[in-house]
């Protein structure tokens, strides 16, 4: 007599692969604001004019752009369970994905607040604006616009990095995939699935940010 | 914090990882000229004549750039297992890498060509040069320069990028690591040690794109 260890895939899969998914744009979203927000920092005391800071923050995070994202994610979670506070594979993965992400938008953020014409940052100044001012009303809007291409590329570069997170045991769209097909061996059909998913999710932002490039550039 | 450090058995197993990461960097270089000869090709067929050539290569850049590298490793690991073409560990790593890679890097071309003025190409071929010498004596020595930091990066990227094989079972250096970890149970010390040395690759490999790139470019400037 035959046992069938392996059932076949089910509607409820998909609405699990579909659950999965939600997770997976749930921890981008969170890691890519978080590390959005930390990075326009880190890119502003770069770009202050002092040699020492810039050199120092921008050899911080050169670690964290040298360093393969799935050995943070181990060195971390390991890290803290040592230090007696484990935490969830979801914080701990929005941690490492947000400083990450961070180590990446810095350079940008600098490039785009060192893209502003000094000229046009001594004309607010002069016209009596504070320094704050200044940065909110005029050099973020000028220089964070022009970086806005390459914070998409990061944007999605984070998405697709977040399937990594499922090494600290966190179940996201392809950890779920995993899942399935130990259980069904039904490979090539769900991982076809995933993949499109993946490439529904990153594509057309890919393609709208080329688009609104091209429009900026005219 | 009840936790001793251990440091000795990671101290032994120092030679193993410096073993392990010549495979790191081995792959690495692979995928990396593997996948820029490819990315030449998809360049030249997204321009070509024929729908079917622009088509299959766009539909290349496109998948490559738009799912995790992941992805694409469990792809040609799991996925191509299951209908029955089993690849070692070692070339499945390659290929997603090489795939992965040549979608980037025909980007990064299709950037480096535009920055190449026609004219170049133009009078190239006006001196009596074929198409063929034009490209590779003209066009192709600007276009590396062009593309010689992006390329840089992209290397960088593709060497931390093949820590992923320790997911399919290849020995490279996170493989290693995670081995030399289950026997152990020492999984800070050791993957400590592995982040530095990937740190210290990283470093010493972008030094020598450096170098190469300061010798070649140097008369150009």
């Amino acid at each position: 007599m035959a046992i069938n260890v392996f059932s076949d895939l089910q509607p409820k899969d998909i609405l699990f692969l579909g659950e999965a998914a939600l997770r997976t744009v749930e921890i981008s979203i969170l890691s890519i604001t978080c590390g959005s927000l930390i990075g326009v920092v880190f890119g502003w005391l770069m770009s202050l004019g002092n040699k020492l800071i810039a050199f120092l923050v921008n050899a911080i995070l050169d670690i964290f752009r040298s360093v393969p994202l799935i050995i943070q994610l181990i060195l971390f979670d390991s890290f803290i369970s040592i230090l007696g506070y484990p935490l969830p594979a979801f914080v701990s993965g929005t941690i490492i994905l947000s400083v990450y992400t961070a180590a990446l938008v810095a350079n940008v953020a600098r490039g785009g607040i060192e893209s502003v014409p000094i000229g046009l940052r001594r004309a607010s100044r002069s016209l009596g604006m504070s320094y704050w001012q200044d940065l909110f009303y005029v050099v973020w809007p000028v220089g964070l616009r022009s970086v806005f291409p390459s914070w998409v590329g990061i944007a999605l570069s984070v998405v697709k990095d977040s399937a990594l997170v499922s090494v600290i045991g966190y179940i996201e769209l392809l950890k779920a995939s995993q899942i399935l097909i130990t259980r069904t061996q039904d490979t090539f059909v769900i991982l076809a699935i995933v993949g499109f998913f993946y490439f529904l999710l990153s594509y057309p932002i890919s393609k709208a940010s080329e688009y609104i490039e091209k429009r900026w550039q005219q | 914090m009840d936790y001793e450090f251990l440091w000795r058995p990671v101290f032994q197993a120092l030679p193993q990882l410096l073993k392990a990461s010549l495979v790191t960097i081995e792959v690495s270089i692979l995928s990396m000229v593997i996948g820029s000869v490819i990315a030449l090709f998809l360049f030249f067929a997204r321009n070509a004549k024929y729908f079917m050539f622009r088509f299959l290569a766009s539909v290349w850049i496109e998948v490559a750039r738009n799912t995790p590298a992941l992805f694409q490793l469990f792809f040609f690991k799991f996925g191509l297992g299951a209908i029955g073409i089993i690849i070692d560990s070692y070339i499945t790593v390659v290929m997603a890498l090489a795939f992965n890679t040549a979608g980037y890097m025909a980007e990064t071309f299709r950037g480096g060509f535009n920055a190449v003025p026609s004219s170049q190409l133009n009078s190239a071929r006006s001196l009596g040069m074929s198409f063929v010498q034009s490209q590779i004596y003209v066009v192709i020595p600007q276009v590396l320069k062009a593309v010689w930091h992006p390329m840089s990066n992209q290397f960088i990227w593709v060497m931390l990028m093949s820590s992923l094989g320790m997911l399919v079972g290849l020995r490279e250096l996170s493989g290693e690591t995670q081995f030399l970890y289950s026997k152990t149970f020492r999984a800070f010390e050791f993957f400590f040690v592995a982040a530095v040395i990937y740190y210290c690759i990283a470093k010493i490999t972008l030094a020598i794109f450096r170098l190469i790139g300061w010798r070649l470019f140097r008369g150009n400037r």
